[in-house]
């Protein structure tokens, strides 16, 4: 099992980012992906999220293609790969407290309402968020608890990938390393695939299985 | 010669029905030269004392305690017009921590640049140079904030603080957004005014940052400074068990998040703070213990 960037030329409105770029993340594994600013890695990332439609070359999650030219993802195969972002401010709608946050997945796909209350009381013990916090707005909450929810929230489907976008790089030590300790722990539990994109080469090494360099 | 002495600050925010406790009982003293980090978790506090000694804290806040810059100026009860006139940007620069916000959205790079040079009697023409000290190309200065980058946007606010040649700087997250290469940047290029008489003080969760630039470190926990020792001390021979339990989480060492949870502000408990998730907390830790090591059980003896 694998999920993996065949080719993938994509960029936006005529700017091209990724050219003819190949890169894959195998099931139990966590990559490491470095490079400066602007060399393509998010623009990798939403394309292997499933998020952003390539211009050519394709993904393949388990060696079926589900991405082409019409990028018609169902909601099924995006639950298999979640997103963690660098800003989670950005990535919260602030309108929703944090347990509403967390379980949105699940009411986008129509699971049922105790089952939701009992995973997202589940997820926010393990990535450390306490009954107080979830109540609250991502306003009234801190930059690392609010990417704590953002993890809870990506994990909420337990999916097969995981992609963490710079997603420690405005945390502080403890918060980094806590985040890391609950993803390498949801990997171990599922054999997650991880992909960890990063400008912290000693947190990649210390990290990832493997790290590439672009 | 001390360019800033910072005695008994404490500030506290009246919200409705709540108090938070957001600095307590800070003493600092900087030399000339000196390049004092503030370091760490988000939330204790590092940016309350960058805006209380700019006195850019909201209304509801109550300052108390002496801030002096210099020999005579108390920052802290100067009143608004002499921290205008004479400290702000003159005196006392501050790169803040969001570029988004703190850049005029309507004006290039070139032009904030301009602007404010001209207002401290230097000459616009000097608007490039000051870019490339930040390292901003020339080119990405007739763009307007929107258009640029967030580590572009970093650096054109570090280019503004710089354009005044404050003698004290406060660099609050000056490296939040850059890459690897522009963060040693950013960092030696702090690090180069202090060699050259200024003084800064680098506020920062970025432990691996400190330890490259500064003389000095206070290591902050729930408002009140746990350590201030020489960086060399604090990253070689911790002597706080909050210092050597965040030195514990960096990947380089153990990796290792800190159990447990910082208190919230609004309900410190009395005595140490981080007592609760303190491998060698006693009763002792039920007071408030002072000096350059905070603790009751230091894990070296304070110089």
């Amino acid at each position: 099992m694998s999920l993996v960037a065949h080719g993938v030329t994509a960029g936006y409105r005529g700017l091209t980012v990724l050219r003819d770029a190949s890169f894959g993340v195998a099931a139990g594994e966590t990559v490491g992906l470095r490079g400066p600013s602007g060399c393509g890695k998010s623009t990798l990332v939403r394309v292997l999220a499933l998020l952003h439609a390539p211009d050519a070359g394709h993904v393949s999650l388990g060696g079926v293609v589900v991405s082409g030219v019409r990028h018609r993802v169902s909601a099924a195969l995006r639950t298999r790969v979640g997103v963690l972002f660098q800003s989670p401010r950005a990535a919260s709608d602030p309108r929703l407290r944090l347990a509403d946050l967390i379980a949105e997945p699940l009411h986008a796909t129509g699971h049922a309402r105790a089952h939701t209350r009992a995973r997202v009381a589940e997820l926010a013990d393990r990535v450390g968020l306490t009954a107080d916090l979830l109540t609250r707005r991502p306003h009234e909450v801190s930059d690392g608890q609010l990417q704590r929810a953002c993890l809870a929230r990506a994990l909420v489907h337990r999916p097969a990938y995981l992609l963490c976008d710079e997603a420690t790089t405005m945390l502080d030590a403890s918060t980094q390393a806590h985040v890391a300790a609950v993803i390498a722990q949801e990997q171990r539990r599922h054999g997650t695939g991880v992909l960890v994109v990063s400008h912290d080469a000693v947190l990649l090494d210390r990290w990832a299985d493997r790290v590439e360099t672009w | 010669m001390t360019a800033l002495r910072i005695e008994g600050l404490g500030v506290r925010f009246r919200l409705h029905g709540a108090a938070v406790q957001a600095l307590s009982d800070i003493n600092l003293q900087v030399r000339r030269g000196e390049l004092l980090a503030v370091v760490g978790e988000s939330g204790c506090g590092k940016s309350v004392l960058a805006h209380a000694l700019l006195g850019l804290l909201p209304r509801n806040a109550q300052v108390t305690g002496h801030a002096y810059l210099g020999e005579d100026l108390d920052l802290l009860h100067c009143g608004e017009q002499r921290l205008a006139r004479e400290v702000r940007g003159r005196r006392l620069g501050l790169i803040p921590q969001s570029p988004a916000t703190a850049l005029n959205p309507v004006r290039t790079g070139r032009r904030l640049l301009a602007e404010t040079l001209r207002a401290h009697g230097r000459d616009p023409g000097l608007a490039a140079e000051v870019a490339a000290d930040a390292g901003l190309d020339d080119a990405d200065l007739d763009r307007y904030p929107f258009q640029l980058s967030g580590g572009m946007a970093q650096r054109l606010t570090t280019a503004l603080a710089l354009a005044t040649d404050p003698p004290l700087l406060i660099a609050d997250e000056p490296t939040t957004g850059l890459d690897r290469p522009l963060v040693d940047h950013t960092l030696d290029l702090l690090r180069r005014r202090c060699d050259a008489g200024g003084t800064v003080l680098l506020i920062t969760h970025d432990l691996a940052a400190a330890q490259r630039v500064a003389d000095t470190v206070a290591v902050m926990y729930a408002s009140r400074i746990a350590e201030h020792r020489p960086a060399r001390d604090v990253f070689g021979a911790p002597a706080h068990p909050y210092t050597a339990a965040l030195l514990d989480a960096l990947p380089n060492w153990a990796f290792t998040p800190i159990p447990g949870h910082p208190p919230m502000l609004t309900a410190l408990p009395p005595g140490c703070a981080f007592a609760p998730r303190c491998p060698r907390r006693t009763d002792a830790c039920g007071v408030q213990p002072g000096g350059p090591v905070a603790c009751h059980h230091p894990l070296v003896a304070a110089a």
